[in-house]
């Protein structure tokens, strides 16, 4: 059914998918997300919607070994299928509202953490097709853990890449590059940060310094995806909110980021213990 | 004359039920049912008929297990029900069908649900089918959501020669039957699985991971994919939470995402990928089925279980026999007692609920007794995981993505007894108008909806 028609690497933990979904393709939106699974008894992990093509039908997915679910997603190959793949899920990006006029005086900078570049892509892109100034920071470990840097030099104005050892561009955090950029001079109407939650939060200390406006991408766990279950709660401006439906993007300054990223640990010890393995024993063992 | 009682019904040993999520009632037997068939005393006017959400022709079904006819039995019941097997299983019977029984006023009324069930499962075994080959009719439906309201809608549109096709947000069809109601109470390959596979084989597809309103909009459903009529059965799915602080610690969990995890995610076996905790001891808030399945399933999952419920058990609505089953299993009750706020530790882990104690005051609009504080009565309840029953709501989305459909401020689609909305051509029925209700309810009004349908259509 949603086959995968290409498949390659951008990272040695890290594999780009194009995967066949007509109904996805056509219907999806910067800033959307979509589920998966891999099989009967896979998870339903959430991921978001890299890039789309209504013509060919197929959808662009990035995939972070990080766990049990992801490794089975990174190991499945061209040819090979999901069994489910349902989406698109998700609030758009606020500026899909713009008009076009609107959108070609503003100036963008999205920042980036690690697997975050692969999120921000279709957004630089839309925004760069309706004509909007757009910088982005990419920011990753090492050298060769910086994803899908020429794809974002086409749609970008400027890309800034730091690495946190220095290995190559800018060394250090992203949050340094930004100082740098604001210090410099630097003005733009809105930023855009996705990444991991810790990143997020300390993109939105060093934002509010400038008030400079913020958006951020919460990837929280989830299950289902469609506001049923609430496993994807978090806090936005003293209220809870269901990052499925409400979000997946807030303002960065109403969020409670400590609580989003004790959340999101709540079932480390099990995903650790052998790769979900262990779910919980039956009373008779 | 001394009246005979009800034909008790064998089932699995409460100690032994508890380590597996095997079903729970065996059902009767053939002599069982033939003995329970013949204490019906046929009455002329039977209120039981009433008191059946679909008007079940009971006597007449009863009448005929008793004559050993078992195709008639099940040629009468699938008149008035398309998935007896479910509803002879999850039915509250004791308020309608068998509330209502004549039998009950002053001793014990038949066991209704469980001679349909009995008269479902034997079609089931002997392939027996009331499915005629329908002629197409050249008239396109889409079906949104697969739970009882959507299935039993696709059925009689199915038998009437539509083409019909149901879209599902979820991975598997079902609805609740199969994300809520866990299996120890609806087996799902047995029971839930077969039910649709005969709806697929009269020709009805069926398409999972289609969300509709972010997938496709219905508008889209008329104008590129040449649907005829829509039919939006999409439940009451969204859960409430207290609103209490501490909500948000973790292990702090809705009772759908923790049944979820375990029926539609099979977090319950070991070959499942999808993670579910329970810990040493749980806290269960609520009193309806959805309580008492959660408080069920953790109690299988390990785990030491209390249902806290603010008024008393007369006041539960959730059905009797699964309450009852709840106490056998060592579910312990915390009634007239209401959380105020959840605790929890540095971590951020949920350590136990700070309740009090209620008393019943007067009666409020439901006609219940309204549960009050009792001051200063302030207790704790340790617990490691939290689950919150207390209600669902309907999704915004489809509202939010259909111009020019009318809703109500619960996020439901307002329609009329005959499932007609504020569109043409767009029927509602289910959780989805009448707030969350029953699996009958849901089979009915999918029924009613589909009948206005093919009006609609001019069928
Ligand atoms: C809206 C949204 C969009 C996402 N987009 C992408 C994407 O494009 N590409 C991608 O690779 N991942 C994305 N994620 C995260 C992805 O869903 C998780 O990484 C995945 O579920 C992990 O599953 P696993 O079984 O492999 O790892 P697990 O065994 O579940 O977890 C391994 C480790 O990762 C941590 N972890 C689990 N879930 C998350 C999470 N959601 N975020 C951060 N850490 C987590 C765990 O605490 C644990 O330490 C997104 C998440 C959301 C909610
Ligand atoms: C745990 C639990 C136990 C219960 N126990 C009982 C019981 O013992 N007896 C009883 O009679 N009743 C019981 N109920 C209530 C009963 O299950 C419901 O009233 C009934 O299922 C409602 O049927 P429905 O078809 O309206 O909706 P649902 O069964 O909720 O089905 C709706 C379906 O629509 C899908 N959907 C939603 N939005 C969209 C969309 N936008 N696009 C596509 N699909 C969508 C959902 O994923 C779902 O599958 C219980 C409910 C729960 C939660
Ligand atoms: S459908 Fe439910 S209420 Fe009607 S007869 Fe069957 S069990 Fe009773
Ligand atoms: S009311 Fe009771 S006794 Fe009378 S017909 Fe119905 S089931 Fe039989
Ligand atoms: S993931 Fe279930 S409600 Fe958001």
């Amino acid at each position: 059914m949603y086959s995968i028609l290409k498949k390659r690497f951008l990272a040695p933990d890290i594999c780009q998918m194009e995967v066949l979904a007509p109904r996805i393709a056509s219907s999806a939106q910067p800033g959307q997300f979509l589920i998966v699974r891999v099989d009967d008894m896979g998870e339903r992990v959430p991921l978001t919607i890299c890039d789309y093509d209504s013509v060919t039908g197929s959808v662009t997915i990035v995939t972070q070994q990080v766990g049990a679910s992801s490794r089975k997603i990174c190991a499945l190959e061209e040819g090979d299928a999901f069994t489910d793949f349902a989406g698109p899920l998700g609030m758009p990006s606020d500026f899909i509202h713009e008009k076009e006029e609107v959108l070609q005086g503003k100036k963008y900078l999205f920042i980036a953490g690690g697997l975050g570049t692969a999120p921000v892509y279709p957004q630089v892109k839309y925004l760069h097709k309706k004509g909007a100034h757009v910088e982005v920071i990419i920011g990753a470990k090492t050298r060769n853990l910086v994803i899908m840097e020429e794809e974002m030099r086409q749609v970008a104005r400027e890309v800034y890449v730091c690495t946190d050892d220095g290995s190559y561009g800018f060394k250090g955090l992203v949050t340094a590059k930004l100082k740098e950029l604001m210090d410099s001079g630097h003005t733009y109407d809105q930023a855009v940060a996705i990444g991991p939650m810790i990143m997020m939060k300390f993109v939105t200390l060093t934002a509010k310094e400038y008030n400079l406006p913020l958006t951020v991408s919460l990837n929280t766990l989830m299950v289902d995806g469609t506001g049923m279950c609430g496993a994807c709660r978090v806090t936005v401006g003293g209220q809870t909110k269901f990052a499925c439906v409400d979000g997946p993007e807030f303002d960065a300054y109403q969020v409670d980021f400590d609580e989003a990223m004790r959340r999101q640990g709540m079932y480390k010890p099990q995903e650790q213990e052998a790769d979900h393995k262990c779910n919980i024993g039956l009373r008779n063992g | 004359m001394v009246k005979a009682n009800r034909v008790p019904v064998r089932g699995q040993d409460p100690a032994e039920r508890v380590t597996n999520f095997n079903e729970v009632s065996y059902g009767y037997n053939s002599s069982e049912a033939v003995l329970e068939a013949s204490r019906c005393i046929q009455c002329k006017n039977p209120r039981c008929v009433a008191g059946c959400p679909v008007s079940i022709q009971i006597p007449t079904f009863i009448k005929a297990i008793l004559d050993g006819n078992m195709a008639q039995a099940a040629t009468i019941i699938a008149a008035d029900s398309s998935l007896p097997a479910i509803c002879g299983r999850v039915c509250p019977q004791e308020v309608q069908c068998e509330g209502a029984c004549i039998l009950g006023i002053k001793h014990q009324p038949i066991s209704i649900g469980k001679l349909e069930r009995y008269v479902a499962d034997w079609a089931k075994e002997n392939q027996f089918s009331t499915a005629v080959k329908p002629k197409p009719n050249g008239k396109k439906v889409a079906i949104i959501g697969s739970g009882p309201a959507g299935l039993a809608c696709a059925t009689d549109l199915a038998r009437a020669g539509c083409e019909v096709t149901i879209f599902e947000a979820l991975h598997k069809p079902g609805g609740v039957l199969v994300y809520g109601i866990p299996e120890f109470r609806l087996p799902k390959e047995a029971v839930v699985e077969y039910e649709i596979g005969q709806l697929q084989k009269m020709g009805v597809k069926i398409e999972c991971n289609v969300v509709v309103g972010r997938t496709v909009t219905i508008d889209q459903l008329f104008e590129k994919e040449g649907f005829h009529a829509v039919f939006i059965g999409t439940g009451a799915g969204l859960p409430k939470f207290l609103n209490i602080p501490g909500e948000n610690f973790n292990g702090v969990v809705s009772a759908n995402e923790f049944l979820t995890r375990s029926n539609l995610m099979a977090a319950y076996s070991p070959d499942s990928d999808t993670p579910i905790y329970v810990g040493r001891r749980v806290t269960v808030v609520g009193g309806g089925n959805v309580a008492m399945d959660a408080a069920r399933t953790a109690l299988r999952l390990g785990a030491e279980v209390t249902v806290v419920y603010r008024r008393t058990e007369k006041e539960m609505p959730a059905r009797i026999e699964e309450v009852h089953h709840a106490k056998e299993e060592g579910v312990v009750f915390q009634l007239l007692s209401n959380p105020v706020a959840v605790l929890g530790n540095e971590k951020g882990w949920v350590t136990g609920l700070k309740c009090v104690r209620m008393e019943l005051g007067e009666p409020d609009e439901s006609g219940r007794r309204r549960p009050v504080e009792v001051a200063g009565s302030a207790f704790d309840i340790p617990c490691d995981v939290a689950i919150i029953a207390l209600g669902t709501n309907s999704n915004p989305l489809l509202g939010r993505t259909t111009p020019g459909l009318e809703m109500n401020r619960h996020n439901g689609v307002v329609a009329d007894e005959n499932g007609l909305t504020s569109r043409p051509g767009v029927f509602a029925g289910g959780d989805v108008v009448t707030g969350a209700a029953t699996v009958i309810l849901a089979m009915g009004a999918g029924r009613k909806a589909a009948k206005s349908i093919l009006e609609f259509l001019k069928i």
